[in-house]
């Protein structure tokens, strides 16, 4: 059976001013139908300009876009239109994301009539039946979304994404700007959207322990390129690339006993583009050959691939 | 004495109570933090310390005692005199805090020279000791960059610069490393640890992060709706934590150390919102409290102290 979604040495690029910002840099991956794929990484790392390129909502440079055997890398907008409905976007603001002047029923309405999907009776009956579904009140299709608290916002939010019964949604910080209290409800109903709706997730996140309880595939990015690649076990369990390991070792423990090490690099994330590996200026381990050859991602394991000299 | 004694402390705004009778104490070279979701008054509370309370807030009562001195009794100029000398404030944002049109070397100098007698050079000197001192590299020449030459770790590590510059007895970290990566996130903190160790320097830390928490304080208070409803010494908080709301906030949490996975466990959530606790006359945690019964519903129950630690929940005990 083919992927929902194959994206094959996939590149954007930006301009700043005279230069060229290499955003994505050549990144391959698929999601199955009904998988859950984890991307991580650090803020600038372009794994935002990632999930919009897959989108469509950002142009690529290179490389192509294979959403349900389709290839979507050059459509135009109305040759695009169809496919839209079959991935939609959850933001990580959901209040930034929502037009402050439009009812909740105006927010889902305007997405069912853009794509022509059922007449008003239908449209009604399919709005309020999403609205419960996400565990809104059922009065909420009248209501603005100053009406709501953060975690509602968010699941209406959630609401706009699966009215057009998406296959594949691309989660770009879904319960980051959400206190832990209500993060656990959103992430517990995405678990059953998913198992319900048989969804597929891309999910980017900077935070770790989010990405180990909600993906079954986990990407590493680290300045436009994948690092790591592996299933959400062995990636925990057997980190092979140094950055992996980093950022695993730096996120705090709530066990107070469990002393933290040191923090194993140093310096942030610039895009200054070295020759060789780009993690070397900051890896504990580089050597000589990280510092004049790129690694390229190889097997290191069964479905485990890393992009360092010494995995 | 403690350094800071925050006393029955309540800070109003118009149509809403935020900071209901909080009181709290912090001794020298201590870590405490402050936790709670958004909205809880714990910026508030930070705030009040540093009488920077916007126009439309009020203190209602209480007192916070610092040295053993009325901060609410000062006068602004006097307040002017102990703002960034004696106590200090780091925000989330370091963007947002620094001035985009000065060198980064002209803010540091700045606080210097407000407060002490000494030339230009000699603050010029002592800002580029102080950026060695956050690790800032190469100091003598990133002392002349401006905000937007530098990455949010090392704006963030040019406001502790600013807030440490002269020697302050307690420094107030509002949520300092939310805004940063989480590699940054270690170092940064690890800064601010290192610091307080060498400056003999007491931590007001406030988050709403466990993990941070866990890893870089010394005691906890846990405030909810406006209240504090548990103070703790770490260790015992986090091997038994005692409020449902404690409680709840751990369990909802994805912890790193398990191998907690969608597919075998379903996280714990606390249903419902903060929003619910307007309006309650009893407990603000009530209406989202899974042991709540109907006594909890008529009084808040005040904060009583077991041992080390107090908790403001007439349903449990140590």
């Amino acid at each position: 059976m083919t992927a929902l979604l194959s994206v094959r040495d996939l590149h954007t690029r930006y301009a700043v001013g005279k230069q060229v910002l290499r955003a994505v840099d050549g990144v391959s991956f698929e999601v199955a139908r009904g998988e859950t794929v984890g991307l991580v990484g650090e803020s600038g790392c372009g794994k935002s300009t990632l999930g919009k390129t897959v989108l469509r909502l950002v142009p690529s440079a290179e490389g192509t876009v294979v959403l349900d055997g389709a290839d979507i890398t050059h459509l135009g907008d109305s040759a695009m239109a169809p496919h839209r409905r079959k991935v939609q976007m959850i933001f990580q603001d959901p209040f930034g994301s929502l037009n402050p002047r439009q009812t909740i029923r105006t927010v889902l309405d305007t997405a069912l009539k853009v794509h022509r999907l059922g007449d008003k009776a239908e449209r009604a009956r399919q709005m309020q039946e999403i609205v419960t579904r996400v565990g809104l009140p059922a009065d909420a299709l009248d209501r603005y979304p100053h009406e709501f608290s953060g975690g509602q916002r968010q699941r209406i939010g959630i609401a706009r994404a699966l009215i057009l019964r998406p296959a594949l949604i691309v989660c770009d910080e879904p319960v980051s700007a959400l206190d832990v209290s209500i993060q656990a409800q959103i992430l517990n109903l995405l678990v059953d959207l998913k198992r319900d709706l048989g969804l597929s997730y891309l999910f980017i996140s900077h935070d770790l322990s989010v990405v180990r309880y909600f993906a079954d595939k986990v990407l590493v990015m680290y300045l436009g390129r994948i690092v790591e690649s592996a299933g959400h076990a062995t990636l925990w369990r057997d980190p092979r690339h140094p950055y992996t390991k980093a950022l695993l070792a730096a996120v705090p423990s709530t066990d107070p006993t469990h002393r933290r090490a040191a923090p194993p690099i140093k310096g942030e994330l610039s895009t200054d583009i070295v020759s060789g590996c780009r993690f070397s200026s900051r890896c504990p381990a580089a050597t000589d050959r990280c510092r004049t050859e790129e690694p390229l991602l190889r097997p290191v394991g069964e479905s485990h691939h890393a992009a360092c000299h010494y995995a | 004495m403690s350094l800071l004694a925050v006393e029955k402390l309540s800070v109003g705004f118009p149509g809403h109570t935020a900071v209901h009778e909080s009181s709290f104490s912090l001794d020298a070279g201590e870590t405490l933090a402050l936790v709670g979701e958004s909205g809880c008054g714990k910026s508030v509370t930070a705030f009040s310390v540093m009488r920077l309370l916007p126009p439309n807030a009020q203190v209602k009562s209480g007192r916070i005692l610092f040295d053993g001195l009325d901060l609410l009794t000062k006068t602004p100029a006097e307040m002017r005199d102990i703002r960034g000398k004696q106590i200090s404030l780091i925000q989330q944002e370091p963007m947002t805090s620094l001035n985009p049109v000065l060198s980064i070397g002209l803010q540091i100098t700045e606080v210097i020279r407000r407060h002490e007698k000494v030339s230009r050079k000699q603050a010029r000197a002592r800002a580029i000791e102080l950026l060695d001192l956050v690790s800032i590299p190469d100091a003598h020449r990133r002392i002349d960059d401006y905000p937007h030459n530098l990455s949010g770790g090392m704006r963030q590590r040019v406001m502790i610069a600013m807030a440490v510059a002269c020697g302050p007895k307690l420094l107030i970290a509002d949520e300092p490393t939310t805004a940063l990566d989480v590699t940054t996130q270690a170092q940064v903190l690890d800064l601010l640890d290192d610091l307080r160790h060498r400056l003999k320097m007491a931590v007001l830390l406030i988050t709403h992060d466990l993990g941070v928490v866990a890893q870089w304080a010394d005691r906890i208070a846990v405030m909810y709706a406006g209240r504090i409803v548990e103070k703790a010494d770490i260790k015992p908080f986090f091997a038994q934590p005692l409020h449902p709301y404690s409680r709840g906030l751990l369990g909802a949490r994805v912890d790193v150390d398990t191998e907690e996975h969608y597919l075998s466990d379903r996280l714990t959530e606390i249903p419902g919102s903060v929003g619910s606790a307007a309006g309650e006359a009893g407990c603000p945690f009530a209406p989202r409290c899974p042991i709540v019964v109907p006594a909890c519903r008529l009084a808040p129950p005040p904060l009583i102290v077991q041992g080390e630690r107090a908790v403001a929940c007439p349903r449990v005990s140590a």
